[in-house]
């Protein structure tokens, strides 16, 4: 005891001794061995796997890389280099036909026009799609009022007519009307207040552009654009229209219908589940068929609609209805206190959806809505069954074409349609994880 | 008295007759009637036109063409049926091609769905991303392009009946399809099926009992070996006891082509290839959420209290990921048989292709043809739909 007290005491003036170095742990169990161990070779049954995993990998990888590069045709205006023993991807084939694939039968001449509205398309979505750039309401308004309006006549086109007709006069009257109301909205010796002058401005102004825009690229003979009929449209330039038309289509559709779908009146909910349960029980294509063969006979005698607008109304429809069903999730996962808070304030039933409940409804769902997007994005292909020639249906129509005959080029056909389809769906359903991720943050704590 | 009274004066006071249109319950009844007029009157339209439509071309309505000669041949038939029989019967071929299609397809797509649903989550890290390639490739690429590769792509690559592929157990494989051997059972082979019937039903005897005794004593008994020996052995050893009943008819070259056995055309591969891939990565997906929505403490816990690790994943996982995994499930599998209408692009003769197909192009009456088939997709969906939600009721948690 002593003795350990003399020590004990002594110690207290000396330096501690310096703490033992902490033992590495075994070089087996760190650093790219240690890691191959625990999750490549942990056990002989594991270690199986991976060596039969490694194999197909080799194969795959060395696939795709003799067939798609090494040994691939990159040029030729013609099948014969194709059908050389041994030769890989008939990419020459693809670069023949690009511009098919892109535009369809479209003019040659014309098709700056599709160039242009791709490029337009571009010019609102990347505003609105990058959460960085300001201004998203006046982007929004560009991509889905303005934007649709230009497009539909560039791609459209139509042949001037002598002097103006009763639309161009309306159209024209309306626009002047309409930038009069908001001059008078500035200055100060109306009586009308100017709130309702810029009401009604807008709404003369709304009306008037389309009416314009049609007046200008197509009767007018200012900008002469040949009318191309969508017979000729084809490539991505359909899968692309159908898609964004569908896409635009379903969502106003399945908002409505899940809405109907929670609605106290019996008549609104029988509807609405009667039409969303028919929908999603019968395949695309059976409603497809019903849109180019039994929708002419539903119409009055000498009324006729064009057959992409029709393949594009049962798009819309369908896809609308696997919407509501995704919406009404939304919709059912809002506390009842939302819906009762918003009736307590004195909001109307448009208030309390459009302000309190949808967008909260909307946020949750995303994951969703992107599923629906990109389940239509690829369904978008069937149109093919009814004649029209989306990217899949042109690649397919060129397959038959005999001076490219070759074994190759099925195949590579296919998989270049298959990239393309997979970037756009494969993109959407990353962007919606990072929207999803942006959007979590206010919640995470 | 006095409450009532400046009540009734107060409602009497607001009930002018515009402001009874802000009455919610006046309003309700205004927008529905609306509704209901503004349909009826869509309807209207339509069968008014649709009929004066029809009889200016000149097409016959009605279901009179149900009886009529079809005068077609079809490629694969299961029931009988030949080109002098009628338009119902030909109905009936294609919907049983269907049925055929969508069963195949969702007893495969089953398998491929939990395999691969269950190696995106194994430990070993190369598993794992194999099968997070796959499932991010296949999901991402439109079916009918699947197809399309399958069958014009893939199957036009076998060779010529000549060379053909010899499959294990006497199947043959080439351009024209697989021939794999067709079964001819004797007279004594009715015994064998007597045999399994009974130990399917003495195994499922044996189970109930088994869980009875464990729930009332605890005590174990090994019900897993002795249903495989009931429902495996039984028919076996009647199999050999009965003298081999069962002869193969094999298929031969005979010829450009195969004789005998049976052959599998093309395009059914292909449609239930491309069908069982595409399917396969979404259940794959399902699977995996399933198993991670399993809280991790459960695991835990059956492992804390003694269970192995096949035990807790048994007894413990997999019932509760079922819960999670049903419904989505039913819906895949809704859509893998709408999705075989696609066999139409590859002519593989199923309802859509034969009845919305050909039998519609004859008789020129979209309406009815149309119309049947939706209704036959809306039934085979109803009674998917009943039937698993009948299962998942089962399964479903059963609370307070």
């Amino acid at each position: 005891m002593q003795r350990d007290l003399a020590i004990d005491s002594s110690a207290h003036k000396l330096q501690p001794p310096a703490p033992p170095e902490p033992m590495r742990p075994p070089r087996s169990e760190i650093g790219l061995v240690g890691w191959l161990r625990h999750n490549l070779f942990s056990s002989w049954s594991n270690t199986l796997l991976t060596l039969v995993a490694l194999y197909i990998t080799w194969r795959l990888v060395d696939g795709v890389i003799s067939w798609g590069i090494v040994n691939a045709v990159w040029s030729g205006d013609g099948g014969e280099a194709c059908r050389v023993e041994g030769s890989g991807a008939c990419w020459a084939f693809v670069k023949a036909k690009f511009g098919q694939f892109v535009y369809g039968r479209y003019p040659e001449s014309e098709r700056w026009r599709v160039d242009l509205v791709f490029v337009m398309a571009l010019a609102g979505l990347v505003p609105l799609m990058v959460p960085r750039i300001p201004y998203k309401a006046w982007s929004a308004g560009y991509t889905f009022f303005i934007f649709p309006v230009i497009a539909f006549w560039l791609l459209v086109g139509g042949t001037p007519t002598a002097g103006a007709g009763l639309l161009d006069a309306l159209g024209l009257a309306l626009a002047v009307v309409g930038i009069a109301c908001f001059a008078l909205a500035g200055s100060t010796h109306t009586r009308v207040p100017p709130q309702t002058l810029r009401l009604a401005g807008g709404f003369c102004l709304a009306v008037a552009f389309p009416l314009v825009v049609r007046w200008l690229l197509s009767t007018s003979g200012l900008v002469v654009l040949p009318t191309v009929p969508t017979e000729l449209w084809g490539g991505l330039l359909v899968t692309l229209v159908v898609a964004s038309v569908g896409i635009t289509g379903s969502f106003p559709v399945g908002i409505a219908l899940a809405l109907g779908r929670r609605s106290r009146m019996p008549f609104v909910r029988w509807a609405s589940v009667a039409f969303i349960e028919f929908v999603r029980g019968v395949p695309l294509i059976t409603v497809l068929f019903m849109a180019s063969v039994m929708l002419p006979l539903f119409l009055p005698a000498g009324v006729t609609f064009d057959k992409l607008l029709r393949a594009l109304f049962g798009v819309a429809l369908f896809a609308g209805a696997y919407m509501a069903e995704t919406i009404r999730g939304g919709l059912q996962a809002i506390p009842r206190g939302q819906f009762e808070a918003a009736e307590a304030l004195g909001l109307s039933y448009a208030q309390r959806m459009g302000l309190i409940i949808l967008p909260q409804a909307l946020k949750l769902v995303i994951p969703g809505i992107v599923n629906s997007f990109v389940g239509l994005f690829k369904d978008t292909s069937l149109v093919l069954i009814i004649g029209l020639f989306d990217l899949l249906g042109i690649v397919q129509l060129n397959l038959t074409d005999a001076k490219w005959f070759a074994n190759s080029t099925a195949i590579t056909g296919y998989v270049f349609a298959g990239l393309v389809f997979w970037l756009f769906c494969f993109g959407m359903s990353r962007y919606s994880q990072m929207i999803e991720r942006r959007l979590a943050l206010g919640e995470r704590r | 008295m006095a409450v009532t009274d400046v009540t009734e004066r107060a409602v009497r006071r607001t009930t002018s007759p515009l402001d009874l249109l802000y009455r919610p319950e006046v309003r309700q009844v205004l927008f529905q009637v609306l509704l209901v007029v503004v349909l009826g009157a869509l309807f209207w339209m339509i069968i008014t036109n649709t009929m004066d439509n029809l009889r200016r071309q000149n097409i016959a309505s009605g279901f009179g063409f149900w009886n009529t000669t079809a005068g077609f041949d079809i490629s694969q038939t299961l029931i009988e049926y030949t080109n002098t029989s009628s338009y119902g019967r030909a109905f009936w071929v294609g919907f049983w091609n269907t049925v055929l299609v969508a069963a195949i397809g969702i007893v495969l797509a089953t398998v491929v769905g939990f395999t691969m649903g269950v190696a995106r989550l194994s430990r070993n890290w190369l598993i794992a991303r194999l099968a997070t390639v796959y499932i991010e490739t296949i999901r991402n690429i439109p079916l009918l392009l699947q197809l399309f590769v399958w069958y014009f792509a893939v199957l036009k690559w076998l060779p010529p009946p000549r060379q053909s592929l010899e499959l294990p157990g006497g199947a043959f494989l080439n351009l024209r399809g697989l021939y794999v051997p067709a079964p001819l059972p004797k007279p004594g082979f009715s015994a064998v099926l007597m045999a399994f019937a009974v130990g399917v039903i003495a195994a499922v005897a044996v189970a109930m009992w088994a869980r009875r005794r464990q729930q009332l004593t605890g005590a174990q008994f090994p019900t897993a070996l002795t249903a495989l020996g009931l429902v495996v052995a039984l028919p076996a050893a009647t199999f050999t006891l009965a003298g081999a009943p069962l002869e193969f008819d094999y298929p031969q070259l005979r010829g450009f082509n195969f004789q005998g056995g049976i052959a599998i055309q093309p395009e059914l591969i292909a449609l239930v290839l491309g069908l069982v891939i595409y399917t396969g990565a979404f259940i794959a997906e399902i699977v995996r959420a399933g198993i991670q929505g399993v809280p991790k403490g459960q695991k835990e816990a059956a492992l804390a209290i003694g269970l192995s690790p096949g035990q807790t994943l048994r007894l413990v996982v997999i019932p509760q990921a079922m819960r999670i995994i049903i419904p989505p499930l039913t819906s895949n599998y809704l859509n893998l048989t709408k999705n075989s209408s696609l066999a139409v692009a590859i002519a593989y003769p199923d309802l859509v292709s034969v009845f919305a197909g050909t039998v519609l192009n004859q008789t020129g009456q979209a309406v009815e043809v149309i119309l049947i088939t939706m209704l036959v997709y809306l039934g085979l969906s109803l009674v998917t739909s009943l039937f698993m939600n009948w299962f998942n009721a089962r399964m479903a948690l059963v609370e307070r």
